[in-house]
């Protein structure tokens, strides 16, 4: 897509489509939302911008080694947080009990492990559509 | 005469069937009420402990995250297979042998 308009206009919406996802995401523990929601606005933000700037424009920003690393981190950082209860109070995913600080609830530091899990699942729903959409797409220019 | 009948019978069928669905659904306990089976213990103790217990006053997020932090990882793995599945068939590994596969 070549038109001046479009660009301009995305590249001024853009930014902030992809602080209220992580707006949605850090919030996920307060208020309606979390890791699924805002993972898929920050990553329809990167869909809109490969739409807008080519496929190729958008591998610069968001190569496929990034992806690797965000899939398979937000997976690991999930499951290492588990690990954490394993060895702390001796189940899966154990929370307040392993020792994680519950805060003051209402703040956004509360809610012990929550929020981190928040970041995990959301890194890998963003990575998921922008990887899907990649792959999908790739066929045609290649 | 005959074949007009048969050909009813599926109709007198679904109409039986509907009307017994129906009749199972009259017998559900209404909209919000607290004599659902599914408003038992756990949710009263999810409703009354989830904030003292995980400090999350979002009661979703604590029970997505916390209470069933198995039920999600299950769907973080769902997610990572898909798309490792996805890749697996769709990635273009190597652009040089494609280019001499393809004979159109």
């Amino acid at each position: 897509m070549n038109d001046i308009i479009i660009k301009t206009i995305v590249r001024l919406l853009i930014p902030f489509i992809q602080l209220y996802g992580i707006f949605i995401i850090l919030h996920g523990h307060i208020s309606p939302g979390g890791g699924f929601a805002g993972g898929a606005l920050i990553g329809t933000s990167l869909v809109l911008y490969t739409l807008v700037f080519g496929i190729e424009s958008s591998k610069r920003k968001f190569s496929e080694r990034v992806s690797e690393f965000a899939e398979s981190g937000g997976i690991i950082l999930y499951i290492s947080l588990g690990l954490i209860g394993v060895f702390m109070a001796g189940s899966f995913l154990t929370n307040i009990d392993a020792g994680f600080p519950s805060g003051n609830a209402g703040s956004i530091f509360s809610g012990g492990m929550i929020p981190l899990l928040m970041i995990g699942i959301g890194v890998k729903v963003a990575s998921t559509i922008i990887t899907l959409f990649h792959s999908l797409i790739e066929e045609e220019s290649a | 005469m005959r074949k007009s009948v048969i050909r009813k019978l599926p109709l007198l069928f679904f109409v039986l069937l509907f009307l017994l669905l129906a009749y199972n659904v009259m017998q559900m306990p209404g909209h919000a009420s607290t004599a659902a089976p599914a408003y038992n213990d756990a949710t009263a103790h999810y409703l009354e402990e989830a904030v003292s217990e995980t400090g999350a006053i979002n009661v979703i997020a604590a029970i997505l995250a916390d209470y069933r932090a198995f039920d999600t990882l299950g769907e973080t793995i769902v997610l990572f297979t898909s798309i490792v599945a996805v890749a697996s068939i769709l990635k273009v590994t190597d652009k040089k042998t494609r280019a001499v596969d393809d004979h159109e």
